[in-house]
């Protein structure tokens, strides 16, 4: 027996998430010419984890798995994760991160749809509370310090644990852009002065600004392609602009402008890629607005007077818990019942 | 939400938007490239006397009876019902159960007419509709079987009753915004001047002010005929007007919100607020009810999809699907019939099920036209649906409430409000069979509501018993009451003073009932004594 209608859109779950990884990819080329291929060993680790971990609570929730390992979610999950966590990070780190957001935070919540928050983001939150020391290995982009691994090495540390003789973390490693400046205006260095420093570039840190533009092009071609509505990333990267445009106009030598917060950090790829996970935002176009205009809100409080590097992962999170309720109280009106007669 | 925004189009005149819809391939062309033909007639009709929302009409010809083309067979039973016709002349050869065009493949009552090919007409009798009353126009309509021919086969006499309702705007519906259906476009492009005259009748009957045509702008020829009708029959205040072709702009709710910029919301009569909907091919019929006196005999159906000649044919009430089938001749893999559209059509239990007045297409399927869903996936919330969704609804939080048997919420949710496009479903990604998730929550809410109606009689039916009871109780107790005062006063007037005579009369009774007493009591012991010696 079949139903009406017997015809329908050719679009998938799958070619959803494909598209959404695909505009990844501009981001992740930059961070590989910026940052060396480093990230891309932590993609390809996050995405085995992911799969294997979808593969086995599948078998374990008695579902089928190739459908569902086919639906490129797990992979999306796994390739968010990556992004988010340092590219020198150990192995098992991401291993460990990548498992407990598919385990925990995807299936143990009934799998795919179903997940109240964002598996990616609650995977970082367990690394970055549970590891805050690894999860500061942020590669120094090209040029900027001294002595760089080559590829190799870089493995020989993710895997092993072991640096070339002449080496030591410290001058391998660096503060992200969002770090140094905390930690310097703590020091009541100006503004100004801070943002001379090398690490810095146009807008915001040097290199992890491009990888930002990259991953706002990805999001304006999701738009085009209509994979996700304006309304989230309009309503975070706007209230960000507007936070920290008041901020930086009462006292500029305290605070960044917002050119810096729109590039600094994780702020693109949170307002593309992160807030729009459709499964844990809300489904109403007025309660996007809210939602991630509080994300926006509560990003700019943790990065600037919070004690974390940055501000999206736990900002989603805390969106995360509102989106029932936002949801339930901004239903939209019903077709005549809007009250707009002519 | 959305402001009324004017809809770019050649008519000058401002159009309304509706939110949502979709563009699905329209797939008209394929049977419009030949003209309406008249299907031939069937060596057997079968004739449903349920084709119409409401009631079974009364079957009132007999087994055996030779009937006239036109002649009524069923007579409309209850205020929502119609009549139904013999097709053409012939005899009727049963009346008895038979499966019919319906979702639930469940049989119905029909009339088997075996024609005599005379096609010989009973008494047609055309009448100047001016010189009668709208109460006596409508009357004619109802013993005409004439009913809504856009699909839902309502009863048009019922649609012009007013309950004194003012009527600015009649909307004729010619947009047919489903794919592969072209049995309004034809009828417009070639029986236009027919379909004008019915409007002309309906504005009469309702008295509205001006009339409103309604067509979606993917049918250039239907509407440049119908323009073409209206100027040469100096129709004033008349007015064809192409519409955006979007699914499903040819809903009655979402064609009166283009054209108007009404929203008429679920649960309220378009009456209400002036403006009625009939669909063209409705007006077509009520000319020629009038104008010829000719009851709802044949209608335009189109016969299209896997076949070699899609085409539209006039075909007789009651003529088996296969024979329209055999004109359009199948090809071989086709594998199954659906009667309407694909968006909200359903497939037929068998080709052998009778064609009825609500039969607009009927599509030859075959796994390449119309290939099975792949895996259902969870939802994952993208809301495409609520993107599209004419109701302005959340199809994703109706299908959630559904799934878990949370109707109450789904209540709240609006589902009622639900149209049953199924643009969501069309738009899904995860391809869930969403519509069928809220006819499912529909009827478990009418069965609930059912169920719950049945259990509020028998409650107040228990109540009111309950209550008798203790009426009666009470009031045999007031009558005790008062039988105790009534007796209780008879003692208080005889403790009242006697006189003299009075007390020296009971003393003497007493005395004579004491004697009495001695006696019995003495006759008593010697009858003791008798028998125990």
């Amino acid at each position: 027996m079949f139903f009406s209608p017997l015809i329908s859109k050719s679009d998938s779950v799958s070619a959803i998430m494909l598209k959404v990884l695909l505009a990844l990819l501009p981001g992740i080329v930059l961070y590989v010419w910026y940052f060396g291929p480093a990230i891309l060993v932590s993609i390809t680790l996050a995405s085995l984890t992911a799969l294997g971990t979808e593969a086995l609570m599948l078998k374990l929730r008695d579902r089928p798995i190739m459908p569902f390992l086919k639906d490129n979610s797990a992979l999306l999950t796994a390739w968010l994760l990556a992004l988010s966590i340092p590219p020198l990070a150990p192995w098992w780190m991401v291993v460990v991160g990548t498992a407990f957001a598919i385990a925990i935070a995807k299936h143990l919540y009934g799998g795919l749809g179903n997940n109240m928050f964002n598996p990616a983001m609650v995977g970082y939150a367990v690394l970055i509370i549970s590891f805050p020391a690894q999860m500061t290995h942020w590669i120094a982009p090209h040029g900027m310090v001294i002595s760089e691994l080559t590829f190799p090495q870089q493995l020989d540390f993710i895997f092993h644990d072991v640096l070339p003789n002449s080496d030591t973390l410290d001058a391998l490693t660096m503060a992200t852009p969002l770090d140094t400046l905390k930690t310097h205006l703590h020091l009541d260095q100006p503004m100004r002065q801070i943002l001379d420093m090398p690490i810095y570039g146009r807008f915001a840190g040097h290199g992890s600004e491009m990888v930002a533009l990259g991953f706002l092009l990805g999001g304006l071609y999701l738009l085009a392609s209509r994979i996700i509505s304006w309304h989230i990333p309009a309503a975070f990267l706007g209230t960000l602009f507007v936070l920290a445009g008041i901020f930086h106009l009462a006292d500029p030598a305290h605070y960044a402008g917002p050119l810096f917060h729109w590039f600094a950090g994780a702020s693109m790829l949170g307002a593309f890629f992160i807030l729009t996970d459709p499964v844990s935002s809300p489904t109403t176009n007025k309660g996007r607005l809210i939602y991630a205009a509080g994300a926006g809100l509560l990003t700019y409080l943790i990065r600037v007077f919070g004690g974390f590097p940055d501000g999206v992962a736990f900002a989603t999170l805390l969106m995360n818990i509102c989106v029932p309720l936002i949801v339930l109280y901004t239903q939209p009106k019903v077709f005549g019942k809007k009250g707009s007669q002519p | 939400m959305r402001p009324a925004v004017p809809v770019g189009n050649d008519n000058m005149r401002k159009l309304y938007h509706f939110h949502g819809g979709i563009h699905p391939p329209s797939n008209k062309t394929q049977s419009t490239r030949a003209t309406i033909a008249r299907a031939p007639l069937p060596a057997k009709l079968v004739i449903p006397l349920h084709q119409h929302a409401g009631e079974t009409a009364k079957p009132v010809a007999r087994v055996g009876e030779r009937v006239l083309k036109g002649q009524l067979i069923g007579m409309p039973d209850g205020i929502v019902s119609s009549a139904v016709h013999a097709s053409t002349s012939g005899t009727i050869t049963a009346i008895d159960m038979q499966l019919i065009a319906h979702p639930s493949g469940l049989p119905n009552l029909c009339a088997t007419l075996v024609p005599d090919g005379k096609e010989e007409w009973a008494p047609r009798k055309t009448i100047d509709y001016r010189d009668h009353s709208p109460a006596g126009l409508q009357h004619l309509l109802r013993m005409a079987g004439v009913v809504g021919l856009g699909g839902a086969a309502f009863p048009s006499d019922l649609k012009l009753s007013l309950d004194k309702h003012k009527i600015t705007t009649l909307v004729l519906n010619g947009a047919e915004c489903e794919p592969y259906i072209t049995c309004d476009d034809m009828l417009m492009r070639e029986r236009a001047a027919e379909i004008v005259q019915g409007a002309e009748m309906l504005r009469f009957m309702l008295d509205a002010e001006e009339v409103l045509i309604g067509i979606e702008d993917n049918k250039p020829e239907a509407i440049a005929s119908m323009r073409a009708a209206v100027a040469a029959g100096g129709h004033q205040r008349m007015e064809v007007i192409a519409v955006p072709t979007v699914y499903p702009g040819g809903g009655a709710k979402q064609l009166i919100r283009v054209l108007t910029g009404i929203e008429v919301a679920a649960g309220v009569r378009s009456t209400d607020m002036g403006v009625q909907c009939f669909n063209v091919a409705t007006a077509y019929t009520i000319h020629r009810a009038f104008a010829h006196g000719e009851p709802l005999l044949s209608r335009i159906v189109t016969i299209t999809g896997n076949v070699l000649h899609p085409r539209n044919y006039e075909v007789l009430i009651g003529t088996p699907i296969a024979e329209l089938v055999a004109l359009g001749v199948a090809l071989p893999d086709t594998d199954s019939y659906i009667m309407g559209g694909p968006m909200m059509g359903f497939p037929l239990p068998s080709v052998q099920v009778p064609l009825v007045k609500a039969t607009n297409c009927i599509i030859a399927s075959s796994k390449k036209i119309f290939p099975p869903s792949p895996p259902v996936m969870p939802c994952i919330r993208c809301t495409r649906c609520a993107d599209v969704c004419p109701a302005d609804l959340q199809p994703q939080d109706l299908f959630w409430f559904a799934q878990s048997r949370e109707f109450g919420r789904a209540q709240a949710f609006n589902l009622f409000d639900c149209i049953e496009c199924g643009a969501c479903s069309y738009v899904c990604p995860s391809h869930i069979p969403l519509v069928q998730y809220y006819r499912f929550a529909k009827s478990e809410i009418h069965a609930r509501e059912h169920d719950k109606q049945l259990a509020d009689k028998a409650r107040i039916r228990h109540d009111y018993r309950e209550q008798r009871i203790e009426r009666e109780k009470q009031e045999k107790a007031d009558k005790l009451a008062a039988r105790e005062k009534a007796a209780q006063a008879a003692r208080l007037a005889d403790a009242q003073p006697l006189t003299a005579q009075q007390q020296a009369e009971q003393a003497g009774i007493e005395t004579s009932r004491a004697h009495i007493r001695e006696l019995a009591q003495s006759a008593v012991e010697h009858a003791d004594e008798g028998t125990t010696k």
